[in-house]
């Protein structure tokens, strides 16, 4: 019984090969082929705009200090109209690890990733992307959330005008 | 006098195609091994360089020419710069007596198709074989790192152990053909191939052959999962490439000596004598590569087992044997 055994464990892995031979090899030939990414695949970064056409980004750090390899950096200032906004906004790429930590701790999801992830190239500087090249022209994954227009926030409108808020209690009008 | 530069030309003329042949093969067998291995793993191989990756042999004797050629500190630097040729040169050097034709008609004379026709063949082959396991041996000690003397000495004790069934395993050839001569052995065996009449000595001589060659299953000085690479671990650029091309030009070679002794060499029907050389050549590297693709490496000890307790006796016995049938015979 040992003996067959051994007989049988020598030759079938050449009957294996051979017809693993002239089966269809599963690789993927990259730059022709493309593979098909999950859709929550994370890759680059990308600062998306609200429904209104404005940028969502209110310069909070929140997403340079979550980030572990602190390759986001930015500078915050404020528009005439009370608006935070970056006056710069900058992502190393040649750091960044694409953990998606940035877009968790992001409040108004202004930061998010995207499936392209062919960012391989020989100058290190031109990985570093500048906020024109982050900044997109559409929404990301969200196409209705607009930070400004949540309740308590009086930029974009007055407090208590917002969506599916209620006006402001006077709080004179409710002493005794 | 012209008698003589008549000779001495087709000579050279011989070196130079040997030399061409065997260096173009040892080139593309490299190729055919990986796109065939990678074919048996569901991959496609090299396929980049050129048309199907045929342009990948001259990508990497570019690759392997331009990189850095380091000798480690401390290593015995004649030793290691010498080891690498040795394996290359003694793997072609076993070519010299082996006859890859029929004689032809060149300018109204008789050319054997062999650089020389040794009456001796069969030993030279053993001698200069044996060389061969000098240049891991010598490699491994002058790199002075574990892994290459682990490896060197892997290959020194397999070389000992295989390499007596190797001799072994043809004398019933020699006493079937009746002659050392390389040359004798193919013409006898133009009825019958000596596969065919003695396959035990086929059996065991192929597997002294992939023992010799260090290949998988045998390839134990290698072993570039328990060993990093061996022999060749501190080897860089082009003298790691002579270790590399001599592995395959010792494909070539053992592969026409497997042909030689007992596929019939160049004997056979409707085609052309060298083509049938080739083709049978080509078979037996194909069935290496088939080999190194489905098996396992033998254990250390296995490996003695296998030489020492089976194909030792197993030969002496085939001697035996053979002896009392041809004696039968008459």
């Amino acid at each position: 019984m040992h003996v067959i055994r051994g007989i049988r464990g020598t030759f079938q892995p050449f009957w294996v090969t051979l017809r693993n031979m002239f089966r269809k090899p599963v690789t993927i030939q990259y730059p022709e082929e493309k593979q098909q990414l999950p859709e929550r695949y994370r890759a680059r970064l990308i600062l998306t705009r609200d429904p209104d056409g404005a940028e969502r980004c209110v310069a909070c750090h929140l997403c340079s200090a979550a980030c572990p390899v602190d390759c986001i950096s930015m500078q915050a200032t404020e528009a005439e109209d009370g608006r935070r906004y970056a006056a710069w906004f900058r992502i190393n790429f040649t750091r960044c690890i694409f953990c998606g930590l940035c877009t968790e701790a992001c409040p108004t999801l202004a930061i998010q990733v995207t499936a392209d992830f062919e960012l391989a190239g020989r100058d290190l500087l031109k990985l570093v992307y500048e906020k024109e090249d982050l900044l997109v022209d559409h929404c990301g994954n969200n196409n209705s959330y607009n930070f400004y227009r949540q309740s308590g926030i009086g930029v974009a409108a007055p407090r208590g005008t917002n969506p599916g808020e209620t006006p402001p209690a006077d709080v004179k009008d409710l002493m005794p | 006098m012209s008698d003589m530069l008549v000779t001495l030309a087709l000579i050279l003329g011989k070196l130079l195609f040997i030399f061409g042949v065997v260096l173009f093969m040892a080139a593309y067998l490299v190729l055919a091994e990986r796109k065939i291995l990678g074919r048996m793993q569901l991959r496609y191989g090299p396929n980049r360089v050129g048309p199907f990756g045929l342009m990948q042999p001259l990508a990497d004797v570019i690759k392997l020419l331009t990189k850095e050629d380091f000798v480690p500190a401390r290593a015995d630097k004649w030793l290691f710069l010498i080891a690498p040729g040795i394996t290359a040169v003694t793997a072609l050097l076993v070519f010299a007596v082996i006859p890859f034709g029929s004689p032809l008609e060149i300018f109204g004379r008789q050319v054997p198709l062999v650089v020389v026709d040794l009456n001796i063949g069969v030993l030279y082959f053993l001698g200069v074989s044996s060389m061969a396991v000098y240049g891991v041996v010598l490699g491994g000690w002058a790199s002075n790192s574990k892994y290459s003397l682990l490896g060197g000495v892997r290959g020194l004790s397999q070389m000992v152990s295989y390499e007596l069934s190797l001799g072994l395993s043809l004398v019933p050839v020699i006493m079937m053909a009746r002659s050392f001569s390389l040359t004798d052995i193919v013409m006898a065996q133009q009825s019958i191939p000596f596969v065919l009449l003695n396959p035990v000595a086929f059996g065991v001589f192929f597997i002294c052959v992939l023992a010799e060659s260090n290949r998988i299953p045998f390839d134990l000085p290698e072993a570039e999962n328990e060993l990093v690479g061996g022999f060749h671990t501190e080897y860089s650029g082009m003298r790691f490439g002579l270790f590399f091309v001599g592995e395959y030009i010792n494909m070539v070679v053992l592969g026409s000596l497997v042909t030689v002794f007992f596929l019939g060499g160049w004997n056979g029907p409707w085609l052309p004598p060298l083509l049938w050389f080739l083709f049978k050549v080509l078979a037996v590297c194909a069935m290496f590569i088939w080999i190194r693709a489905s098996m396992p490496r033998l254990r250390y000890d296995q490996l003695m087992n296998l030489g020492w307790k089976i194909l030792l006796p197993l030969s002496l016995v085939n001697i035996l044997v053979t002896g009392a049938v041809l004696l039968g015979l008459g």
